[in-house]
């Protein structure tokens, strides 16, 4: 149960940052699950080559995959939002495969391995015995950050003057460039800054899950179905509902294993009968 | 007069010998098929080392064999894993590209799959990298050979081994598939066959898994004295990872492994493994002959060679001298020369080609990861604890259901 909180803490960073991409710039992106993944890749490399360890790690590499999200925001997305949705959904589809595929090909020439070992820093290896249950430090820390992280882009886009022009940025562009502000720049922004927190989701993981090309693409697909649950777009719903599907299978996975990797999906089946925009979503005529 | 008639009738012999047992070769040569993962998760355990093992058993037969000269070939394919896959490349292999030989072959369901297409096509296929008993019991057939390991072998050895050094109370999980159930089947037969008991039924987890953190903490409560993973490859890395995240090592709970490969103690790291026990086939410092063919396959290939690599060097080997025996590579003739065959060589230690249900059974070793300041070169992980000898290593033919 409690456990669960951890695999929750990672659904919920990265629902958060597809919410915030889809919320804002209406973007069905495909290839969050392989940010991740280079995330947690970068983290590694630039132990290896650079020696640098956890701590500049889960800054720099963050950095890294936003600067990413910068390049391909307006390299290659930026040229689709005329068309129709689908396109994009190709493109992030397409881009996926062709970055677990060259992640792949770098670690077994580069690095001779086809899964990366790497550690928690020497602060937070070890357990911890909280009474009721003996728990590894460097899960409370995930928890903890992730919690951080999420109250904080929550409170920046629902409460403060940035969320307020990012918010107008996309509701009305035509009216917000007419106050002076430049839209496509805080787009673009946007964009980096849900990059890069599946990047930092990645540099947490690198520790608890074997760092390999295609950790990222399991993790999507839960990822996607806990936003639509949560409601498409709603970051609130995505945070709250990514902690809560991560406990929710644990207890399944506890209870009946064979049902742990179905059950988001049996979640989203209900939510959506009941509550077609999701559980914390507006129905679209509120918008 | 009389002499040199003598001397033209020895030349021509002489010349017509090495020609008379390469007639018999059905298409002039003999082709090696090496059926193998070459992009995914095994493509590093076996892959194009499996390749380059055969390659080097063809030069080394052809070395010694001076009729087959020129006549042995190898190609790699990839089966990606998959049994349709694997099914239908062994088809084209064979129809197209005249193979005469299948070997390696990872992956249980993929190796199940060429074998019938094998057997239909009268093709023989040298297992080695497949697990599952299966190959040689309910679905063995006359061309097929299980080479190097299997499920039984791997949960014998271990679970005796650990079992007997005062691991007698087990809780074991294993993935939610074939290749799990039938380990964890076979790992709880060999602790309970030793006197040890489960301090908690198995538990099944979903495959492929990430987070085993739930039957870590569930360890924690049961207290046993070794935690069994029936896990491989990635989940496995994942379990051996979380295993030490929870300190269970410090808590007194060991480690015992299903199925170990050298690839993935590289994945984390020795002392992640340190202590571990598994039972594996051969490994690479096991002793002076198996370093001598390690380094030469380490020159060739830039990289040490895995047990599975070794394994796919040593089948091949054995079934081109098969064909030199028979002198033709009809496969009926090469299966006669194949079955009962005994052999020793610097990876399969006494063995013996059982005709029964063509188990190649041979010497296993125990071993125990070393940690990293045990180890005195590189690459160096295992302690050997004991051998199994051949015939105690494999399943007996009295529990056998091979029909052939």
């Amino acid at each position: 149960m409690f456990n669960g909180l951890v695999n929750g803490a990672f659904y919920a960073l990265l629902s958060l940052g597809l919410a915030v991409i889809f919320g804002m710039l209406r973007i069905v992106n495909f290839m969050h699950g392989a940010l991740y993944m280079l995330g947690a890749f970068a983290a590694f490399a630039l132990g290896q080559l650079l020696g640098l360890g956890f701590w500049p790690s889960l800054i720099l590499a963050p950095l890294l995959v936003g600067l990413l999200g910068v390049v391909l925001e307006r390299g290659l997305l930026s040229r689709l939002y005329g068309l129709e949705p689908s396109y994009n959904l190709l493109l992030t589809f397409g881009l996926t495969l062709l970055t677990q595929d060259l992640v792949k090909q770098v670690m077994l020439s580069r690095f001779a391995v086809s899964s990366a070992p790497y550690s928690p820093p020497e602060v937070l290896s070890g357990v911890v015995n909280l009474g009721f249950v003996v728990f590894p430090k460097y899960r409370l820390f995930v928890i903890a950050l992730s919690l951080v992280v999420c109250l904080v882009t929550w409170f920046v886009i629902e409460k403060t003057r940035v969320g307020a022009i990012i918010r107008a940025s996309t509701e009305n562009p035509v009216v917000t460039r007419a106050f002076g502000i430049n839209v496509s720049l805080w787009v673009t922004g946007v964009f980096a800054v849900g990059a890069a927190l599946a990047g930092l989701a990645g540099v947490l993981a690198a520790p608890i899950y074997s760092v390999e090309p295609y950790m990222g693409a399991e993790l999507i697909i839960t990822t996607f179905a806990v936003v639509v649950i949560g409601g498409m777009g709603s970051i609130l719903g995505s945070v709250v509902t990514g902690f809560a599907v991560g406990v929710l299978a644990a207890v399944g996975a506890a209870v009946y294993p064979p049902i742990a990797n179905t059950l988001v999906f049996i979640l989203m089946a209900l939510v959506l009968l009941v509550r077609p925009s999701g559980l914390f979503g507006l129905p679209e005529g509120a918008r | 007069m009389n002499k040199t008639r003598t001397a033209i009738l020895a030349l021509t012999a002489l010349l017509l010998a090495p020609a008379a047992s390469a007639q018999s070769l059905s298409d002039g040569g003999i082709k090696v098929g090496v059926l193998t993962d070459l992009s995914g998760v095994y493509s590093e355990l076996s892959g194009q080392g499996s390749v380059k093992a055969a390659q080097m058993a063809a030069e080394d037969f052809m070395k010694a064999n001076r009729a087959y000269a020129g006549k042995v070939s190898v190609i790699g394919v990839d089966h990606q894993n998959k049994a349709d896959v694997a099914g239908n490349k062994a088809a084209e292999m064979i129809d197209r590209q005249n193979v005469d030989m299948l070997v390696d072959m990872p992956t249980s369901s993929a190796a199940l799959a060429a074998t019938e297409v094998a057997r239909q096509k009268k093709t023989i296929a040298m297992v080695v990298t497949g697990a599952t008993t299966a190959l040689t019991n309910e679905k063995c057939n006359k061309y097929t050979f299980h080479y190097a390991y299997d499920n039984y072998m791997l949960a014998n050895g271990t679970g005796t081994a650990v079992t007997k050094r005062g691991g007698n109370s087990w809780y074991i999980i294993y993935p939610n598939y074939a290749f799990g159930q039938d380990l964890n089947r076979q790992m709880v037969a060999a602790v309970q066959e030793n006197g040890g008991k489960l301090a908690a039924p198995s538990d099944a987890t979903p495959f492929p898994n990430t987070d085993f953190s739930s039957y870590l903490l569930k360890a924690q409560s049961v207290r046993p004295k070794i935690f069994g993973t029936m896990q491989a490859g990635n989940d496995l890395v994942n379990v051996v990872k979380q295993y030490n995240e929870f300190g269970l090592k410090k808590q007194g709970i060991g480690l015992g492994i299903g199925l170990l490969f050298e690839t993935d103690v590289a994945a984390l790291g020795q002392d992640a493994f340190a202590g571990a026990i598994a039972t594996v086939p051969w490994f690479w410092n096991f002793d002076a002959r198996s370093r001598q063919w390690a380094g030469r396959f380490e020159k060739a290939f830039g990289k040490k060679p895995t047990w599975a690599q070794a394994g796919v060097y040593s089948a091949t080997l054995q079934y081109l001298n098969a064909v030199a025996r028979a002198k033709t590579d009809n496969s009926d003739a090469v299966v006669k020369a194949l079955e009962g065959y005994a052999f020793d060589d610097f990876f399969a230690r006494n063995a013996t080609i059982r005709p029964q249900d063509h188990r190649v059974i041979l010497d296993v070793q125990v071993v125990q990861v070393k940690g990293k300041s045990e180890s005195k070169e590189a690459g160096d992980i295992y302690k050997r604890l004991n051998t199994i000898p051949a015939a105690k290593a494999f399943m007996p033919l009295s529990e056998n259901k091979c029909r052939m």
